[in-house]
Formats: C-alpha cells, structure tokens, sequence
C-alpha cells in the first residue's frame, strides 16, 4: 500500500463531498483569508521597505559625511581648497568633493522652488565626503580642519542618523507584530469558521455517524474544505496585493521609505509564503476545531 | 443478534425503558409499536448504537454494546441499516450520491460496487430518479430511498423507525414488501410502528412477532404473525 501524505493530512479525498458547497461560513473564510493575505503581503512590503531604509541608515550613511565652511569671498575659496587638503589626506576618507553651485540649486529646488537667486544668498561652501569601512578618527581631522580652516565643520550626520535608525528598527517590530497579529487572527477566523460549519451542519454530522463515518473522516472533510477556501482566498488576496505593490507609483530615492515600497529579486519570493502558511494554519486550526467540536458532540 | 437484560435508559430523572428483557433472533421479523412518547425511539436508538444504555446490558450482533470503543461502534454501525421516519439525506447530493454514501464513508471504492447500486435503484423502483435531488421527490420515494441506502453495506439487522409514516396506505404495503422480501434474505428486521393495519398485513408473509412498548416496559404482545 502506497503512503499519500496528502490522503495521510486530509483524509479520503472524495469525504469532500459530504460537506455542502455552500453555507454561510464558505464566503467568510475565503474573503476573511483574502483580505489578511492582502495585508500580511502589504506589511511584508512595508517591512522589507522598512529594513532596506533602517540599513541605508546604519550601512550607507554611516559612510559619510559632510564638511560646511561659512565663509565669504576669498576665505572661503582658501579654506575649501585648504579643507580638501586635509580630507584627502586624511587616512579613511575614500573621497571628498566640492558640491558646485548647480548640485546645490538642484538640492535647494525642491524646498526653495526654481530660478534661484544663489549669488545672493548667504550659502555655505559644502564638501562631501565618503568614509572608507574602517571609518576615520574623528577627533583628529576635526583638530587638523580647525586649523587649516577655522571656519569649517564636520558632520557625521550621527546626531541625526541615530534617532532615526531607532525609529526605523521600531517600525520594523510593530510591522513584525502587526504581521504575527495578521496571522492570529486568520487563525481564530478560521476556527471560528471551522465551529460555524460544523454547527450548521449537525444533520449531516449525525447521518454520516449513523452510516459508519468515523469522526477522523468527518473532520477530514471539513478540514479539507476549509483549508481549501482558506489558501484559495490568500492566493487571491497575494495576488491583488502584489498588483497593488506593483502599481505602486515609483519615487525617487531621495524620497526615503516611499522609495522602498517596491518588490525585487528575491523579495518576490517571501509573498508566496503568505499563502502557504495561511494554509497550513487553517489546516491545523480547523482540524483543531474540528476535533474538539466532534469529540464534544455525542 | 440483539439480547437486552434489565436495560433501562433516562432522560434526565426521567425513565424512558425500565428493565427491559428481550432477546431478538437473527433472521427474525419484528414490530415494535406503543403509544408516542412511549421510548420507541430510544429503544431503536440503543439497537443501532445512537444511545447506550443507562443500565443493564445490551448486546447487539454479539458484542456488549457498553464495552465497545468508538472505532468499534463505528464498524459496528455498518452491519446496520437504519431507515429513519423523517430519512435524513444529504440535499446537495443524487440520489445515487446517498445510496452510495454508506459506502463512501466505509473507504469503499463507488465504481466496484456500481453494478449492485443500480440493482439496489432498480429494487426500490428508483431507477429513473438516480440522478434527482432528495428535495426533488417525493415521501414514498425518500422512504424507499432509505431503504436503499440502509442495505447497501449488506447489514445483519434493518432497524426502522416509523418508516411508512408519512406515506399512503399502498405505499406503506411496497416498503413492507421490500422488508419481508430483506427478511427472507436473511436480514433481522425491527420495525417500530403505530399501524396495526401495516402488521396485520404482513400476516402469511414472514413468521413476525409484535412487541409493545408501554410505560418503560417491552412485552410481546399477542400471537406470532
């Protein structure tokens, strides 16, 4: 005798036909399973977007940094050529560029709209800075830079950067738990579910126990039915929120955690889980359910 | 094939059957009839294991129903056929689907037994309405229907309660018919009744005896049939 692992979960496959096709609780679980497909995918989403920005933050930025002089006229073309100087000399610093006047307007655009009087405004010369793995010592290029050029600062963007990448880590746990909160309440649907379709369908219950069911073969049935509608509803609710995802408009970089709502490469993969584990809860919920109601009914 | 010593059973406080003492041979033919209300019901009940009893023994087919595990109760449920007054079919399944069904739920495969499901649609003269639906016909079609699915696994016993009930005069004599003509086979009926015309009919048929059911107490009564 062959072992089916599909006959071995689920019973005798034809026990299917006891169940009736329809009934109040068919449409509850497949739309219920959809909908918290579509947002466990969502959240999967905004998780993945979340950890991308949370390690731009940590990784990338921590990589660079900044060097403002406030000065004017001939001081602050000597102490920009005197602050590259000391940078490009600086053990750890890979690299270090004078912004021109054209990457400044096009940073300020957005914020200060276009045809920019930039002559007239008071702007600080900016140098940036890429930052090798090891990092620099801060503390000495920030004495040698004091004096070679007094009027220039340097900024790690670490006082910014911190709180946010905390802010992001803790977005990252409530994405976590509104994930874990989605598939708890898919599986107290089903259960729910599961104990609404085996109480409307008491009459059927006793008949196939008259005839010679065994109660493995009654839940097999039901449980088999509602994992059905189950996984069916959360391939569809994956479906339409990866349709979703994709047709979410594309943004800019700069535009931070909006940027990262987006699918790729591997990131395509973990949707399909969604599905798979909703049906797997509602397998093992239902067969629960079915379980407990069946041994408490005589 | 049933054996019932000092069997009682209650509702609550209660009493349905009080000591009841009978034995009903394999192959034998028997009304059941009383008064409603009198525990003809819980007595069929107990034969085909719905119930057990509260006390005394009961054996059914040989076993001490009391002693039984679920599996074995379950086993023991397809050596018996129970036609039910208000018949209990599945509504989304052909009437060919619920003569099956005891075979279905048995693990049993449908196809190989396909030649003795259209016999049995035939013996019920049911044939031409396989393919309706429970709701679609008529009481003495649904009667004859269970009949059909009480007999399909082959059991030793028929058990049916009230089944010419809520049929005609002519219909009642076929499914009386088609029970002598499952008794002559070899199969114990117990048949619960309130129609003393339906046991008097069966006069010359089959040797058939009538036991009546009143306060608690089963007796036979009369002559043999």
């Amino acid at each position: 005798m062959s072992f089916n692992p599909l006959s071995f979960l689920f019973g005798d496959a034809n026990s299917d036909q006891v169940v009736p096709p329809k009934g109040n609780a068919a449409w509850l679980t497949g739309f219920a399973s959809a909908a918290m497909a579509f947002i466990a995918v969502f959240a999967l989403t905004l998780s993945l977007a979340v950890g991308r920005l949370a390690d731009y933050w940590s990784l990338d930025l921590a990589r660079t940094a900044t060097v403002q002089i406030v000065a004017e006229g001939e001081s602050l073309q000597a102490q920009s050529e005197a602050a590259l100087r000391v940078l490009r000399t600086t053990p750890g610093v890979e690299r270090a560029d004078i912004i021109d006047k054209s990457a400044q307007v096009a940073l300020l655009e957005p914020w200060l709209g276009r045809n920019l009087p930039i002559d007239s405004l008071p702007i600080p010369q900016m140098i940036d800075v890429r930052l090798g793995p090891d990092g620099v010592d801060v503390e000495s290029l920030k004495l040698r830079l004091q004096a070679e050029a007094p009027d220039a600062s340097f900024d790690d963007h670490s006082t910014w950067r911190a709180p946010v990448l905390a802010a992001s880590q803790r977005l990252r746990i409530m994405v976590a738990l509104s994930l874990m909160l989605t598939g708890i309440i898919t599986v107290i649907i089903v259960v729910l579910s599961a104990h609404n379709a085996l109480a409307s369908n008491q009459n059927i219950i006793r008949t196939l126990r008259l005839l010679g069911a065994r109660d493995s073969y009654i839940a097999g049935a039901f449980v088999r039915r509602i994992t059905m509608r189950a996984t069916l509803g959360a391939v569809l609710g994956m479906a339409l929120a990866m349709v979703a995802v994709v047709s979410f408009p594309a943004q800019p970089e700069a535009n931070g955690l909006l940027s990262g709502m987006s699918l790729s490469g591997i990131d395509w993969l973990y949707p399909i889980f969604v599905p798979i584990l909703v049906g797997i809860s509602a397998f093992a919920a239902s067969r629960l359910a079915a379980r407990y109601h069946l041994h408490s009914v005589t | 094939m049933i054996s019932l010593k000092n069997a009682g059973f209650s509702y609550g406080s209660r009493a349905i059957l009080k000591d009841v003492d009978q034995e009903l041979a394999a192959g034998s033919f028997h009304f059941l009839t009383g008064p409603s209300g009198a525990g003809k019901t819980t007595l069929l009940k107990m034969c085909y294991l719905s119930l057990m009893p509260d006390s005394g023994t009961l054996e059914v087919l040989g076993q001490d129903v009391t002693k039984l595990s679920r599996e074995q109760i379950t086993q023991m449920r397809r050596r018996i056929g129970v036609v039910h007054q208000d018949c209990q079919f599945l509504n989304h399944l052909t009437i060919r689907q619920n003569i099956a069904l005891p075979l279905l739920v048995a693990g049993k495969n449908i196809e190989d037994n396909m030649d003795n499901l259209e016999d049995l649609l035939s013996w019920v003269d049911m044939a031409h309405r396989a393919d309706a639906y429970p709701e679609e016909i008529s009481g003495g079609e649904r009667q004859r229907l269970a009949l059909a699915r009480a007999v399909i696994m082959d059991p030793d016993m028929i058990v049916a309660d009230e089944p010419t009930g809520n049929v005609d005069w002519e219909m009642g004599q076929r499914l009386l018919t088609l029970l002598v003509e499952l008794n002559k086979m070899g199969k114990t009926i117990l048949l619960a009744t309130h129609d003393l015309n339906l046991i008097r009919s069966i006069k010359g048929r089959v040797p058939a005896s009538v036991l009546r059911l009143k306060a608690g107490q089963l007796s036979l009564a009369g002559a043999q049939l």
